[in-house]
């Protein structure tokens, strides 16, 4: 490339969005947000949940229309909004956490799918084959165009979506949470073809919420909170406390909880694990869970804290283990027989494993108790959970209309709250909770920590399964780090002191072993 | 001026979703209403006392196999069986009919036969956890076979059957047919409606695992609702030996699962479970039987009268959708 055409390509950045904002009706999802990348750049995207990064990802992709005023230039000039088909025409490919592929079509078909080369009306197949392994071959990975990609595992098949950006010219190319399954080895060689195409001059949008990828990778970080803009960091500036108060907005120090529980060995134990094992992921684990304890299960995603919690439920089938309560030794196979025994479990996918949308939030409330509610001949007691729903409501603060509405209409928070208010219904001595704040937003996230404060200082034996970090520092009295199935260590404080975030994520991460 | 605006605005809108509610409490009503109103218009014989009682009399055992299906679709299920349970169910009838002495014990006989078949349906779906359109695929031929089997593929006979007043009775003027079916509808809401077995029933179909998560013996539910199936596909079997005063094992019953699955779908419960009444299943079951009986009494070719049914069957069920679209988006 010659001086004149570098400085020219460099004059423009190749993907600039400027002023996008876009509502909902009355919810604004994003305000003003502006976004320059350059090409070969990596660009990393930060945000609490629900900040507004997929939000933005969304009217870049062309699947939203940004409001009036906002505007997307490519190579500086204007390009089409609102349209997904046109974006991509732009060079502009989105990389979904859920893949999109067809397990049961080979590699180079999915490459080409709606877009496979054609002669005389029918597709090439030859063509397609030879097209995909040159493509492939760019990425520098090591499958056939003509493997199934059902026989493919998870980090390969995420290449392929890759291999299919490419195969339209794609440019810009964003990455929303990619690493999230992928073993470390399949992480390393993403990251090989990541370095591979910043080569070939591709900018792409990173979406993480794990610093160290963050750090390992990006050129740029742009952070993103409560669906507006905050700040970019180059690379020479990027400090971890500087992120992650850029991303919440406030001191972390603020988040801390006043007063956390040192561990206390006069204080009973309420339920204690031992050799926990499912024959697949998880492999002997053993902990202790104390009366009033508020007990944080951590680790990466993929880890196995809900598997274990599941096992501990009698959701799933255990091979090996045993459970006690508050000392005496107890079976459970089923999660009937767990809520007998007094322990709870609340799902982190609400919408799939927790509600009944269709139903009232009354039924909804009252469902783990019907039977204990019944009057004679099995007849629903309607007043008992109408109570029970008018108390829910006002000790949770559930925002409805009313009791009869269906779960469906409420926003995710106080979805939230109708499961939690379910939970304790049916009055555990052991709560398990999985991700309680995903998806909720900010003011209902403060009720959950509050009500978790509450429940402890009742007694009630909390394990709580987090991603986030600051909420499992704010929240939790003692912390327990998972790695690849089995428990890794445990993060304790003495006295005031806060736990320490690194602490966590060495155990996570494996990093304390080297 | 402007708080007045707004206020008009909000009771405008409060009205409005009220008259939505209404209307969707009304579900399929007023399909059933325009329809009787056009028979009546094309033919003044359909809305007489003689003719309403025939149409309500044919649609009765429907109605009962209807009410059955909507336990099993409300858990996402289905029970292509009923057609099958009910031959064999009359055939018990009327051989237990023939035995002296005990010959009233024929409608007991019946339902335990049904129940029996319903709950092994229940038990393959529920426990070895197979799907139930295969299960009961299944049952839909093997039972035909033991319907079959049970008078050696002949048609039994009873002209002094001991309990026909079922059949051709009538109770203070209301034939008995009409008043099981009423009783069958009535109880069924009774179920559903006001007992925790009945939340329990929609809890499953509207999210199973949710439902096994919260303490809900789901194969318990699931095993209820196809017993239940069974039972009121052999009370269906012991009312139609009672007006025939014979049972075959070959033609009883044949394709009655479909009929009474459109009902159910008619009357707006929703396939994958979950949401549905057994008030919507009753219109469902009388939309049939007044096509049904409206064709005959406008002319329509019996051809004909099959392609209509099956027409106003989809759209219905297509305008129904349209409009909880329409009200979902507002």
């Amino acid at each position: 490339m010659s001086a004149t055409a570098q400085e020219q390509a460099s004059s423009h950045p190749v993907l600039e969005m400027r002023h996008i904002s876009k509502t909902f009706g009355a919810i604004r999802a994003l305000q003003d947000v502006s976004l320059t990348v350059h090409a070969g750049e990596l660009h990393a995207l930060m945000g609490e949940n629900g900040a507004g990064k997929s939000t933005l990802m969304k009217v870049l992709s062309g699947a939203y229309r940004p409001d009036a005023g906002g505007e997307i230039l490519i190579d500086g000039v204007p390009a089409a909004t609102g349209d997904p088909i046109k974006a991509r025409a732009a060079g502009i490919a989105v990389i979904y956490q859920e893949l999109s592929l067809a397990p049961n079509l080979t590699v180079a078909q999915n490459i080409f799918l709606g877009n496979e080369p054609r002669r005389f009306g029918i597709v090439d197949r030859d063509q397609c084959n030879r097209r995909a392994n040159e493509i492939i071959a760019r990425l520098g990975v090591s499958f056939s165009a003509r493997a199934l990609v059902s026989s493919l595992s998870l980090g390969e098949r995420q290449l392929v979506e890759i291999a299919r950006a490419l195969s339209t010219n794609a440019r810009i190319i964003v990455m929303d949470e990619p690493t999230t399954s992928l073993t470390s080895r399949e992480t390393d060689s993403l990251f090989e073809v990541i370095a591979t195409l910043k080569a070939q001059g591709i900018a792409i949008i990173y979406i993480s919420h794990r610093m160290e990828e963050v750090y390992q990778l990006a050129d740029r970080v742009s952070v993103l909170r409560d669906s507006g803009y905050v700040g970019t960091l180059e690379r020479a500036d990027l400090n971890a406390s500087r992120l992650v108060s850029m991303m919440v907005g406030r001191d972390l120090s603020a988040f801390y909880k006043k007063d956390h529980r040192p561990p206390d060995a006069k204080r009973a134990i309420a339920l204690s694990v031992r050799g926990m094992s499912d024959g697949r992921l998880l492999k002997n684990c053993s902990f202790d869970l104390h009366k009033g304890e508020v007990l944080a299960l951590a680790g990466l995603v993929g880890s196995g804290r809900t598997e274990l919690a599941r096992l501990i439920f009698g959701a799933d089938k255990r091979s090996a283990g045993t459970l006690e309560l508050d000392g005496k030794p107890i079976s459970i196979g089923s999660p009937r027989e767990a809520l007998d025994a007094g322990i709870a479990y609340l799902t982190e996918d609400r919408k799939e494993l927790g509600l009944f949308l269709d139903m009232s939030i009354s039924d909804n409330i009252s469902m783990g108790v019907l039977a204990r509610d019944a009057l004679t001949g099995g007849l629903r007691d309607f007043s008992a959970a109408e109570r029970r729903a008018a108390k829910a409501i006002a000790d949770l603060s559930i925002r409805t209309r009313s009791a009869q509405a269906n779960a469906g209409s409420l926003s995710g928070g106080n979805q939230q709250k109708v499961l939690l208010a379910r939970l304790l219904e049916t009055e555990p001595k052991v709560v398990i909770l999985d991700e309680p704040t995903r998806g909720v937003d900010v003011g209902a996230k403060s009720e959950i920590y509050r009500l978790i404060d509450n429940l402890a200082n009742r007694g009630i034996a909390i394990l709580m399964i987090s991603s986030e970090l600051p909420e499992v520092i704010g929240v939790a009295d003692r912390v327990l780090v998972m790695r690849d199935g089995a428990i890794a260590g445990e993060v304790t404080t003495s006295g005031g002191e806060p736990l320490r975030q690194e602490a966590i994520m060495e155990l996570a991460t494996g990093a304390a072993q080297e | 001026m402007t708080d007045r605006t707004t206020t008009s605005v909000d009771q405008a809108a409060v009205r409005s979703r009220r008259l939505r509610t209404a209307f969707a409490a009304l579900g399929m009503l007023p399909v059933l209403v325009l329809l009787a109103a056009g028979f009546q218009f094309i033919n003044p014989r359909f809305l007489t006392e003689t003719n309403l009682l025939i149409v309500t009399q044919q649609s009765s055992i429907n109605i009962v196999l209807a009410a059955g299906m909507t336990f099993v679709i409300l858990t996402g299920g289905i029970d292509l069986s009923v057609g099958s349970i009910l031959a064999a169910s009359a055939m018990v009838a009327v051989l237990v009919s023939l035995v002296p002495d005990w010959g009233l014990l024929g409608v007991p006989a019946a339902i335990l036969v049904g129940l029996g078949f319903g709950l092994v349906n229940g038990l393959l779906v529920a426990y070895i956890r197979l799907p139930p359109f295969i299960v009961t695929l299944g049952s839909l031929t093997a039972v035909r076979g033991i319907a079959r089997l049970l008078g050696q593929d002949t048609t039994v006979f009873n002209s002094d059957l001991p309990f026909d007043f079922i059949g051709n009775g009538s109770l203070f003027g209301i034939p008995w047919l009409v008043v099981i079916a009423l009783s069958v509808v009535v109880l069924s809401w009774l179920v559903l409606k006001r007992t925790v077995l009945g939340t329990w029933i929609y809890a499953v179909g509207g999210n199973a695992e949710a439902a096994r998560l919260t303490g809900i013996k789901v194969p318990l539910v699931l095993l209820f609702v196809y017993g239940v199936s069974g039972l009121l596909a052999g009370l269906g079997g012991a009312m139609s030996a009672a007006r025939l005063y014979a049972a075959n094992g070959l033609q009883l019953g044949q394709s009655y699962e479909l009929d009474a699955i459109a009902a159910v779908i008619l009357g707006g419960t929703s396939f994958v479970g979950g949401v549905g009444s057994i008030w919507g299943t009753l219109i469902g079951g009388l939309i049939i039987a007044v096509l049904s009986n409206g064709l005959i009494l406008a002319g329509v070719s019996d051809i004909w009268q099959y392609i209509i049914k099956g027409l106003v069957i989809i759209v219905a069920v297509a305008l129904d959708r349209y409009r909880l679209q329409a009200g979902a988006r507002t």
